[in-house]
């Protein structure tokens, strides 16, 4: 697999010298696997060592490189998951913030259908402005990386085109899969505080703002889903919550007065959906995900594909 | 309850290569340190997901109900899983259930030593839910996935850059690994001919 991956990157660096400098696909091949397989460094940055090399080789900016002859992947926000890459976006100006070094002209946030990552743009590369709200095609960008968080650089061979359409912006949702492995306390059926403007979950009657208050019944879930490597919380708002276990709002205060007790709802949700698989969609705050789209995994397994595996070990 | 960001991953393992993970250890001296069993594929477990086939139930108690679970994975191999009076929404499930049934468990893992100093390896109940057939079947093909993806990494690390479980499970149970890999061609093989024997019908 690594063997194939760094041949794939040795083809892309070919192509991006191919036109200023005399080499051949097996010299970076080889200079790769000096790095990966002899200094036991990581792919990405022996990659990055080895465009160096020949940027210095051939008398080169790391800007006047491109993507190679057959141009770059059209990506969309969601895709950049390296630094480093040169890619063509489709995307819309959501912000442009003050700059704060002369070095940078524009600065700001651009976004598609999958989310919204950081731009920025260099006085030196002379290009023409981005307007706020306005889509444009921009091809010969390169992706970059700061702890963990995407940009994108426009450089001096990057090309502006403004578009006719519109591209839509969507929020950062997530997509989050497992098995649901705990409902946490504060689920089911709970009571909200009424005060204007405060939504806080009571606890014994109170609400830590506004003291003791007469709340207004909600339902929610504070799930938790869980593949094997990874825990998403998740939270399931009164619709989500009912498209979860069948049981309305209604439903929920009939049995809590029935049993006079409410935590009846959550003992029966439970029952309804823990130990199941599901999918869940939808923006995070803070740690939780918050669903506005789930699914329940029921569909038909596929245990081939993980014997072929098996059997090849 | 237990909404801290450092909730622990519930690990997909089936029975053979659970009640095989006699070595339990602590990361820290602290008296509330969580307890890892050590899978011999070199990964830590604090907690795992299981789904099976609950075959019996028995109060094995003494003085108060203590209930003692046998969920059976593909493999006919067996995870025991007990419920006390700390446990009690898994004791009631257990009480309740008639086996067989299909069942969905998250617990700890809890090692204790026999009388003739062989370490048993069971389950500390959280939760037990009764679920379908479907569930099951992704059930056994993630915790197959997860299985191999244990073993390949076990078998391809280096001596010198292997995981620090990896080296603490070749330490502890040996190099030999194989076990692990047929439970999960076993498990899946049986899962498709499941599969066959259900669409011939």
């Amino acid at each position: 697999m690594t063997e194939s991956d760094l041949r794939t990157d040795a083809v892309e660096i070919h192509e991006q010298f191919s036109d200023q400098l005399d080499i051949e696909v097996e010299d970076v091949v080889s200079r790769l696997e000096t790095l990966v397989d002899d200094y036991q460094v990581p792919l990405t940055e022996a990659r990055r060592s080895v465009v160096n090399t020949y940027l210095d080789e051939a008398g080169m900016d790391r800007e006047q490189l491109g993507g190679g002859g057959g141009g770059n992947d059209q990506v969309q926000v969601s895709d950049v998951d390296a630094p480093e890459e040169w890619v063509d976006m489709r995307v819309t100006v959501v912000e442009l913030w003050e700059p704060r070094a002369d070095a940078v002209a524009q600065v700001g946030l651009l976004g598609d259908e999958t989310g919204t990552i950081k731009f920025t743009k260099w006085s030196k590369s002379d290009l023409p402005e981005l307007e706020e709200g306005t889509s444009y095609a921009l091809r010969n960008v390169v992706t970059d990386e700061y702890q963990g968080q995407f940009s994108v650089k426009l450089n001096r061979t990057t090309v502006i085109e403004e578009l006719d359409e519109e591209i839509e912006v969507g929020d950062d949702s997530v997509e989050v899969e497992g098995a649901l492995v705990d409902i946490q306390s504060g689920s089911g059926l709970i009571k909200r505080c009424p005060e204007e403007d405060c939504t806080r979950v009571l606890q014994n009657g109170r609400c830590s703002e506004h003291g003791e208050v007469e709340g207004e019944f909600d339902l929610r879930i504070k799930g938790v889903l869980d593949d094997g490597e990874e825990v998403s919380e998740v939270i399931f708002d009164e619709d989500a919550t009912t498209e979860l276990t069948g049981i309305t709002l209604e439903e929920g205060k009939e049995m809590a007065m029935d049993a006079l007790d409410t935590t009846v709802v959550a003992d029966e949700m439970r029952q309804k959906i823990l130990g199941r698989y599901y999918r869940v969609t939808g923006p995070t705050f803070r740690r939780y995900v918050l669903a506005d789209d789930q699914e329940r995994l029921t569909g038909p397994v596929d245990a081939e594909r993980a014997l072929i595996k098996a059997r090849s070990i | 309850m237990s909404s801290t960001p450092t909730r622990e991953v519930a690990r997909r393992v089936f029975a053979r290569e659970f009640n095989d993970a006699s070595y339990t250890f602590k990361e820290s001296d602290d008296d509330r340190a969580p307890v890892y069993v050590l899978l011999p594929t070199g990964q830590r477990a604090n907690r795992v997901f299981v789904v099976g086939t609950l075959t019996e139930t028995e109060d094995v108690g003494e003085d108060s109900e203590y209930w003692q679970g046998r969920v059976v994975d593909p493999n006919g191999d067996t995870f025991f899983m007990y419920a006390g009076q700390y446990q009690p929404d898994a004791a009631s499930m257990l009480r309740d259930l008639e086996p067989p049934a299909y069942v969905a468990v998250v617990g700890k893992p809890r090692t204790y030593e026999t009388d003739e100093g062989d370490v048993n390896v069971s389950v500390r109940p959280e939760s037990i839910s009764q679920v379908d057939e479907a569930t099951r079947d992704r059930w056994v093909v993630e915790t197959a996935e997860r299985t191999l993806e244990r073993v390949q990494r076990f078998t391809e690390a280096e001596e010198a850059t292997a995981d620090e479980y990896v080296s603490m499970a070749r330490e502890e149970y040996g190099d030999d690994v194989d076990a692990y890999r047929r439970a999960a061609v076993g498990a899946l093989e049986s899962l498709q001919d499941e599969q066959a024997e259900a669409s011939a019908d």
